[in-house]
């Protein structure tokens, strides 16, 4: 089949004088970098990422349940007559905003309150309403935030039942009172968010260390919670694991986390009808849905445009 | 095995992205290989500090270099000309060392002996090095396409879709069929792109046919 | 160029370096892991090396299963390990060793097989065991060799060690995916050259060690 080894990379062979191999290392990338442009997370994606042709692109995130959302808008203004470019899996918000923002995005599902300390880190909103009103103010030029839906998918704070009954733990707050290490397993940016270990320790008095799993919240970090390797886990609110693994979600009294109810960004490119059809899903999507489609999508590992058809189907939506 | 059944269009549009990053990769790294390769290996003293650096290109970890190379290109992060750039620099990393060595086999001897009948030196390159160098070219060559190939995968988590948004999409739901299927079809393509490479190396020089039934009797 | 300066001054930075989080406990995670990786690896993978290069049994096989093994992407590798095991290092770990082992074999294998037959012919003529032959004769001889697949195969975890930080585990991957997330250039462009570095630093170390060895007679 693949006879490789017989022609290997040459062990041994890769040059001796490293250093004078490191110097020229260093100045080739000295050279190349002199050239380069500013910041590369700013200019566009794929170069047919624009919104050419009249096609509306769709983005999501890389995360399961915002691109079966992205998908029910997608196919939603498929019904309606709009062509669409789909262009999934994007990283996080830091790589993405800047493409909404050059116009090669137009459609994207939100979370407000995580969108609202994107745009604007001193926000003080604590409520939903504020959260608008602060988006009103602060998204950039070119995007605007359509009506939210009813369901939200929230980063919380989840802690076993036997361990929420061990220490009597109802609240965020009371961790502060479990005198042994916490861990807590999250996605590795949650080391800076607002709600992260700084945060937790300012509002609540916790003191936490965070354990890095990047399946954001998904079965590696509620396993981990499982097996004691972390006393905490950040997991998403509409994750179906909280439920089918009898999980505490730990209360939230002084809004570290601000509610994250699902939100539509637009480009300008966006008219009025695309986003009455985009409304029409969002109208549909209270939280009992939300949490319906992650847990076909775990449940029945059907692809996000399946999931999304089946549902669309069922809610009518799926015609013009 | 009912998981990829059902999301086979899917697998199978994430191969094509795997090829179409991949493919274009091996390509231009065995292209600019061959004239860097022929100049590196007359350097004298400076073959073997160019050739290490060469080699150490291979130590940059590939998730970075997916990262930083935009800056120093001026592409955009999920471009998939960043994603093809980047590799061709990994595939540069092993194929500049194949093709000096290549070249440096061809004995100088034949070298000569081309130019005394009369070859100009491109003719003499073109109709006596490369075929004499040939064999050793296409063993390097195939070990670029097995490492692009493979190393294609870690561009998913960028958000660029290939063969790897299996992994990132398994892992994060929980799905081993998708992380499996995913491996399998990176392994899969490897080999089927290896035996068009042998097939290719047959009909380009046929001689090494003969060569090597006439060793075998 | 500000990026690379901007990296620059983060890597230099002894704020950069401090603490349970600094770059200093991350670099030595990073080279651990690498360590043992390349312990576990080399364990199985030598002897196995040694023994095909001796006898030229199963030489094909090795060359087959080598040859795919190179084609495993370590990412789907870690994730498969991940969900098999759970957070920390066993993932990673299994992910490295299946990186790090073709690179020791094929070294092993074509380091013995590189030993002139008739060398090797003499030594069995003067009486020698084939455990002798093998000890004393053909792994002094294919020391280059075999150390080369040994150093190819640390010089690709220490690359690859970065995705341990993707399944909870810590290593310079940390920095690296918290800037990545995180839009933070100069750390993560920082993180990548400190691996860089450490990469380089690591096979001058080897080169060293290379040298010295091909001073003592009977070693090539």
């Amino acid at each position: 089949m693949v006879p490789v080894s017989c022609s290997s990379p040459a062990p041994g062979r890769l040059g001796r004088p490293a250093l004078v191999s490191a110097a020229l290392l260093g100045l080739a990338a000295l050279a190349l970098s002199a050239c380069g442009a500013e910041d590369p997370l700013a200019d566009g994606g794929d170069d047919d990422a624009g919104a050419e042709g009249g096609a509306l692109v769709v983005g999501s995130q890389q995360y399961y349940s915002n691109t079966i959302i992205a998908e029910l808008y997608a196919q939603r203004l498929e019904a309606g007559g709009h062509e669409v470019d789909r262009q999934f899996d994007i990283g996080q918000r830091e790589v993405y905003m800047p493409e909404l923002e050059a116009g090669d995005i137009d459609v994207f599902p939100e979370y407000a309150g995580n969108l609202l300390q994107y745009v604007d880190a001193e926000a003080e909103a604590s409520d939903l309403e504020e959260i608008l009103a602060g988006l009103e103010q602060s998204l950039p030029e070119g995007i605007s935030a359509l009506e939210p839906a009813e369901a939200t998918d929230q980063d919380s704070f989840v802690v076993t039942a036997e361990f929420a009954q061990e220490h009597q733990l109802r609240s965020v707050g009371d961790l502060a009172n479990v005198d042994e290490d916490l861990r807590i397993a999250a996605n590795s940016e949650f080391e800076t968010r607002p709600y992260g270990p700084e945060g937790l320790q300012e509002v609540y008095g916790v003191e936490v260390t965070l354990v890095p799993v990047e399946d954001s919240g998904g079965p590696l970090t509620v396993q981990a919670l499982l097996d004691g390797d972390v006393q905490v886990a950040d997991i998403y609110s509409a994750d179906p694991a909280i439920e089918e693994n009898g999980l505490v979600m730990l209360e939230d009294p002084e809004d570290l986390v601000l509610p994250q109810n699902i939100l539509p960004l637009v480009s300008d490119s966006v008219g009025d009808d695309a986003a009455a059809l985009i409304e029409e899903v969002t109208a549909e999507l209270t939280q009992e849905e939300l949490n319906g489609l992650n847990a076909v999508s775990v449940d029945d590992q059907a692809s996000a445009a399946d999931v999304a058809a089946d549902w669309l189907a069922e809610k009518g939506l799926d015609e013009a | 095995m009912d998981w990829a059944l059902a999301n086979l269009p899917r697998i199978l549009s994430l191969t094509v992205d795997h090829l179409l990053l991949s493919l274009p990769a091996v390509a231009a790294a065995f292209l600019l290989a061959l004239p860097l390769g022929r100049v590196a290996d007359r350097l004298g003293r400076l073959r073997e500090p160019l050739l290490g650096s060469a080699g150490l290109l291979y130590a940059i970890p590939s998730l970075p270099l997916f990262i930083v190379l935009p800056i120093l290109i001026g592409t955009g992060v999920r471009d998939a000309l960043n994603v093809i750039v980047a590799l061709t620099l990994f595939g540069l990393a092993l194929m500049v060392r194949s093709a000096a060595d290549a070249f440096g086999a061809v004995s100088q001897d034949v070298r000569l002996a081309a130019v005394a009948v009369g070859q100009s030196r491109w003719g003499a390159f073109l109709t006596v090095e490369l075929p004499l160098a040939g064999p050793a070219l296409l063993a390097g060559l195939r070990v670029v396409s097995v490492s692009t190939i493979s190393l294609v995968s870690v561009s998913a988590v960028l958000g660029v879709a290939s063969l790897g948004s299996l992994f990132t999409d398994g892992f994060q739901r929980g799905i081993v069929p998708s992380i499996a299927a995913g491996i399998i079809m990176t392994v899969l393509l490897a080999v089927v792109v290896d035996l068009l490479l042998v097939g290719l190396g047959r009909l380009a020089m046929p001689w090494q046919r003969t060569q090597a039934r006439r060793a075998g009797s | 160029m500000t990026h690379l300066m901007e990296a620059l001054q983060w890597v230099l930075s002894a704020e950069s370096w401090a603490g349970p989080g600094g770059l200093g406990v991350r670099t030595a995670e990073h080279l651990w892991y690498t360590l043992l990786a390349l312990v576990l690896s080399t364990a199985i993978a030598l002897p196995a090396g040694l023994v095909i290069g001796h006898t030229g049994r199963g030489r094909a096989l090795a060359v087959l299963s080598t040859g795919a093994a190179r084609a495993l992407p370590t990412l789907g590798i870690i994730t498969l390990a991940g969900l098999a095991v759970g957070i920390g290092l066993k993932a990673p770990m299994i992910a490295f060793v299946v990186l790090a082992v073709p690179s020791i074999i094929a070294g092993a294998y074509s380091g013995v097989e590189a030993v002139d037959r008739r060398v090797v012919d003499a030594a069995r003529a003067q009486g020698l065991s084939p455990w002798q032959v093998l000890v004393t004769v053909e792994v002094p001889l294919g020391l280059r060799l075999i150390l080369g697949g040994v150093r190819l195969a640390t010089l690709q975890v220490i690359a690859t060690a970065t995705l341990a930080a993707y399944v909870g585990a810590g290593g310079l991957g940390r920095p690296l995916f918290l800037g990545l997330r995180n839009h933070d250039y100069a750390m993560m462009l920082g993180a990548s050259l400190v691996v860089i570095a450490v990469a380089i630093l690591v096979d001058a170390l080897f080169i060293a060690a290379l040298r010295i060895l091909r001073r003592i007679p009977g070693i090539h």
